[in-house]
């Protein structure tokens, strides 16, 4: 269960404030991601800081009824590396075969 | 507190992601830079109507300056065009420094310098992956092709796309503006695609620049519209539309990517003399939002111009709201519209529901262009748009001088 897990924002991605929350670019696959609430993207902005996502949660100011839906939109994030595992070994900035078309 | 910040406070965050971008965002997404007027085509429907350099043009330090500043506001990447962007002597240099300042670069060329040389220092490391390359090509065919692009044009894209191949660049892009000529065609050009290891991306036609004198005769009729939507809907994933075609939303499902306008919303051009429009198909007075140069850089011009912020407010009025599509099609290409003489809050010229064509047989008025960078004579790069006619013509044209009341009638 990725709430009980430690992430962290992937070191390729950059993330961009925009009014309805962030935009979060991934360098090396060049894949655009919409971070749709600010919430989002403030837990996705502090997700190093924190023991695991639940924490990270909390932090942000999401309410626990939420708490699942959250980890569905991560684990969206995690399949594009905007975020990954802390410890990941895989290398910085590597483009992942599934990316042709990400930048339409 | 500028307008942008004070609208941003004030707005609505719940609302759906197409509502949000109509408001604007905080920086580009999409960001079109023609780096010069200057090409050695002369391609007939040229959006921007280029062919000679404009002595204006950004010099290499004034172009440094707009990536550190493009840096800044993190736009991610640029889309660099033209002219033809790879004539300009410092073109692979602001490559380079674009890439090393994490501004990535897309950027549309005829191929003409993509000799193997080029072709293996885009694959290379220098370039980080960071560069991806459309070729432009309108045609599957020479023929075809070289009709609106110029003799030889089918050639020089071809020759670049097998130099990139070649040097080991993958996933280079063909880029086709759809015509009424080459809308026959999209499966001898994603076998074409095929052949090169590249993708297809294929886009509007708009009667932008010299656009404008041939769209009349280019652009694609209705049941061809529907042959593009069928073809994008059942290849769409592998192919790549720049969002273009959202017009044809309203024959059904939206077609992949954002189905808005992105007009100084999200999308937005700076010319080679660092004018600012709302987008690569609206170089024209009527959408130029300021100057980087004399109007306090480009983020500055993003977020305060007058033009950028109306073009953010909600659309109210206009006959296209009250059509029951408009959910889909957004009231479609605002340059289409403009450019053909029809009213912004009307509909689209090529509206699949027809009342474009309605709304083209009414009274209207062609802009005249603002700009034109055309060569003042042709040269031998210029596209001959004469077509043999189908048999021997039936009689002698009728002269000036002809007397009788019945010349050139046939019953």
């Amino acid at each position: 269960m990725i709430l009980d897990e430690a992430w962290s924002l992937s070191p390729s991605v950059a993330l961009r404030p925009e009014p309805f929350g962030a935009l979060a670019y991934h360098f090396g696959n060049r894949r655009l991601t919409f971070l749709k609430r600010p919430e989002m993207a403030a837990v996705v902005r502090c997700l190093a800081e924190h023991p695991d996502v639940r924490t990270a949660l909390v932090a942000a100011g999401v309410p626990e009824s939420q708490h699942a839906a959250y980890a569905d939109a991560l684990a969206g994030l995690a399949r594009t590396d905007m975020i990954r595992p802390r410890g990941s070994t895989r290398p910085e900035g590597m483009p992942r075969p599934d990316d042709a078309g990400a930048a339409r | 507190m500028t307008m942008t910040a004070e609208r941003a406070a004030g707005r609505n965050r719940t609302g759906s992601l197409v509502e949000q971008f109509e408001l604007g965002l905080a920086a580009p997404i999409c960001l079109t830079w023609e780096l010069t007027y200057a090409c050695n085509l002369e391609c007939a429907h040229c959006l921007s109507s280029s062919g000679r350099r404009d002595p204006r043009e950004l010099t290499t330090e004034q172009c440094e300056s707009v990536i550190d500043e493009l840096q800044r506001m993190q736009v991610f990447y640029v889309n660099i065009g033209g002219g033809e962007p790879t004539i300009r002597a410092d073109f692979w240099h602001l490559l380079e420094y674009a890439v090393a300042h994490q501004v990535g670069v897309k950027f549309s060329t005829n191929g003409v310098r993509l000799s193997p040389e080029r072709a293996r220092f885009l694959a290379s490391p220098a370039c980080g992956g960071y560069v991806d390359v459309q070729v432009s090509l309108d045609g599957a065919t020479a023929e075809v092709n070289d009709h609106v692009r110029g003799p030889g044009s089918f050639d020089t894209a071809l020759t670049a796309l097998g130099n990139l191949a070649e040097a080991g660049f993958t996933d280079a892009k063909i880029s086709v503006v759809c015509t009424r000529q080459n809308i026959g065609q999209l499966d001898e050009f994603a076998a074409l695609a095929d052949r090169f290891g590249a993708t297809l991306r294929l886009t509007r036609l708009r009667p932008s620049g010299r656009g404008a004198d041939v769209w009349d005769e280019l652009h694609p009729l209705p049941e061809q519209q529907r042959v593009l939507y069928d073809w994008l809907m059942a290849h769409g994933e592998k192919v790549l539309t720049g969002d273009s075609f959202f017009h044809l939303a309203a024959f059904g499902e939206p077609l992949p990517g954002l189905n808005l306008c992105g007009a100084g919303r999200v999308v937005c051009l700076i010319d080679p003399v660092g004018d600012v429009y709302a987008c690569p198909f609206a170089i024209h007075d009527s959408f130029l939002a300021g100057n980087l140069l004399t109007d306090g850089g480009f983020a500055q011009v993003w977020r305060t111009s007058e033009l950028f912020t109306e073009l953010r407010s909600p659309q109210t009025g206009g006959a296209c709201t009250r059509c029951g599509f408009f959910d889909s099609c957004r009231g479609g290409c605002m340059a289409a519209k403009f450019f053909t003489g029809l009213p912004l809050d009307g509909p689209d010229p090529e509206c699949v529901r027809g009342f474009g064509e309605t709304a083209l047989t009414g009274t209207r008025v062609i802009p005249t262009a603002s700009q034109d960078h055309s060569k003042p004579k042709a040269t031998r790069n210029q596209p001959v748009m004469l077509q043999l006619l189908d048999g021997p013509p039936t009689a002698p044209p009728v002269s000036a001088c002809a007397e009788s009341p019945l010349a050139g009638f046939r019953p």
